[in-house]
């Protein structure tokens, strides 16, 4: 029976999809709303209330300075959230960039930037990250660069296989023919055109900043205290992991629920639009 | 003969990936502001603007930054990555040398059970699409995808290290390691290494299975699979003779490019389980802004990826017969 039933709710794509839509509208409700739905100030320690469990007052309980758990990881959720937009904003303009000029123009152009990306795939791109971070004085504008700066190389190869098969379609001929300039071509008639697939990978891209942001802080080379970020919640609650279990638990299931809906929404839309897919 | 030079070409492009690699890490660690010489200068009361000067002579660091870079490569190639800025001034190289052992081997141990247990689940998930052992492996991989390794490393360390004390949760050896017997030492590191070694296979895993299932669905489609079938040979042989054999070419592909995924995944999990590998040796030589250590550690981790690169596709051309037999592709 239950058997059944479990295979009847995960035979349905549409139900990974809404379920990855309900995750990443809360999450985006509580970031936005943070200050109206944390019941205390995340970073106003409370000498009165040190480690406690979770209670009434304090849902998930309080960490090693009294401040209320449940309102940092609210806090934590802008954090985590705009890390993950404007990271993800930023691997976008130099991916749609240069993945348009190497499709478009092609030849030497192509060659060149396509070996370009092959370089940066090969880089250990965490290592690279934590060497820029430290050197730069970690902080959230830092973090959201350098993430930016290391992960665009998936939207290029992306957007310039959609540009070499764009460029030679009907449209884009009659549109230069109409006296289009290069850049006009390239933005107005084919890049709406290549945005499906990466609006996708930009979805799942943002799970992934979310992931190295967290691990960045965690390792303390991220959101510095006492801007609370789920990272350093789980660092700060690492020392006393045995006598204070909510302050190891609640941050890490956070990250995992919220990476989780933007992974299972940005998969459910490709499936979607794949069309090999729909004969099953 | 295909083989040989095709080796050649692969390996003179990876020499000037190389050299690409070590430009842009050494252009953008110089970028950054902050110099290695500010702990004995500016932040300290007694030394002057003198001793800044003394202290970037000595370095090099006066010279300019062409200048820098190309002196470090000309070390580099001869292994002397100069030496360590932290208080014990030892080389850089004999610092990596001595962690290296520990990391290659985590690493090796980690990818041939992510290889081991991955394939298998790709098979069968692809075999058997949409039944209940695909749709289990479906919401584990989605789970694994979001899981933060080192978030799974702590759960680990409460559930095994503190709530159930079975493993150790820190360090490669116990105290009393050296009075071991053999067998005594062997098991004392194989307890040591359990957990790290299961965050590292968990965290690949959901990828790696993933990759299979839809590497095997795509061949299970074609034409010759079809054939194969239709002319009367069993399953069994179709599956793993026909099928599994070109499946598994993307696999290797793949494989080449997880390695920076893998490596990067040591400075979490050695930090952590606070393993003395590259990773946690990179990790403190961040903390310590060393840059002699930090680019010799990027150096030669880029070198491990790019060999693993290297072998994942010798594999590939040592298992397809076009390039194999020279047909050209």
């Amino acid at each position: 029976m239950l058997y059944r039933f479990l295979l009847k709710i995960f035979s349905s794509r549409y139900i990974l999809l809404s379920l990855g839509l309900f995750i990443v509208g809360t999450m985006s409700l509580v970031a936005i709303f943070a200050p109206f739905i944390a019941p205390f100030d995340p970073t106003q320690i409370n000498v009165e209330a040190i480690l406690h469990p979770p209670s009434a007052t304090h849902f998930l309980g309080t960490d090693n300075l009294g401040r209320d758990v449940f309102s940092r990881l609210v806090y934590g959720a802008r954090v985590s959230l705009w890390v993950g937009f404007v990271a993800v904003g930023i691997s976008l303009v130099i991916g749609i960039l240069l993945g348009l000029i190497a499709g478009y123009f092609g030849k030497l152009v192509d060659e060149v930037i396509m070996r370009f990306v092959d370089v940066m795939l090969c880089f250990p791109s965490f290592f690279l990250i934590l060497a820029v971070i430290a050197f730069l004085e970690p902080s959230l504008t830092n973090i959201m660069i350098v993430i930016g700066l290391t992960s665009w190389m998936g939207v290029a190869r992306l957007v310039r296989a959609e540009t070499l098969s764009l460029r030679e379609r009907e449209f884009v001929h009659a549109a230069r023919l109409g006296g289009a300039g290069t850049w006009r071509l390239l933005l107005v008639h084919i890049l709406p055109n290549a945005m499906p697939p990466v609006l996708v990978s930009a979805t799942l891209g943002v799970a992934a900043a979310i992931l190295t942001e967290s691990a960045l802080s965690f390792l303390g080379l991220g959101v510095q205290p006492p801007t609370p970020s789920w990272g350093n919640i789980l660092m700060e609650g690492k020392d006393v992991m045995g006598i204070a279990y909510w302050l190891s638990i609640f941050p890490g299931l956070s990250i995992l629920i919220t990476v989780l809906g933007y992974n299972l929404l940005g998969e459910s839309v490709r499936d979607l639009l794949d069309p090999r897919l729909k004969q099953n | 003969m295909n083989v040989v030079k095709r080796l050649i070409a692969k390996i003179l492009w990876l020499g000037i990936v190389l050299l690409g690699i070590t430009l842009l890490s050494f252009w953008i660690i110089n970028l950054a502001p902050g110099s290695p010489t500010d702990m004995q200068t500016t932040l300290s009361p007694t030394a002057g603007a003198e001793a800044r000067e003394r202290l970037e002579k000595i370095y090099g660091l006066d010279q300019p930054i062409h200048i820098q870079y190309m002196n470090w490569v000309k070390r580099v190639a001869m292994l002397d990555f100069g030496q360590s800025l932290s208080g014990d001034h030892r080389p850089v190289w004999d610092k990596i040398k001595e962690r290296l052992p520990l990391t290659l081997s985590l690493n090796i141990i980690s990818l041939v059970l992510i290889l081991g247990i991955s394939i298998p689940i790709g098979i069968f998930s692809a075999l058997y699409q949409g039944g209940w052992f695909d749709r289990s492996m479906t919401i584990f991989v989605f789970i694994g995808f979001a899981m933060p390794s080192f978030w799974l490393a702590l759960l680990l360390m409460m559930t095994f290290g503190i709530l159930w004390p079975v493993f150790p949760i820190s360090g490669v050896t116990s105290l009393d390691f050296e009075y071991l017997s053999l067998w005594g030492k062997v098991a004392d590191l194989a307890r040591h290494l359990t957990l790290p070694v299961f965050v590292f296979t968990i965290t690949g895993l959901a990828g790696m299975s993933r990759f299979m299932r839809t590497s095997m669905l795509e061949v299970l489609r074609q034409d010759y699979i079809l054939t194969a079938r239709a002319k009367g040979l069993p399953v069994r042989v179709v599956v793993f003779k026909h099928a599994l054999r070109n499946a598994l070419m993307p696999v290797i592909t793949i494989l080449g490019l997880s390695v920076p995924t893998l490596i990067g995944g040591s400075v979490i999990v050695e930090s952590i389980f606070s393993l003395p590998g590259l990773g946690q040796l990179f990790y403190h030589s961040v903390l310590a802004r060393d840059y002699p250590l930090i680019m010799g550690n990027l150096v030669l981790v880029s070198v491990l990826t790019l060999s693993g690169n290297l072998l994942a596709d010798l594999c590939y051309a040592l298992a397809d017969p076009r390039i194999r037999l020279g047909a050209g592709r």
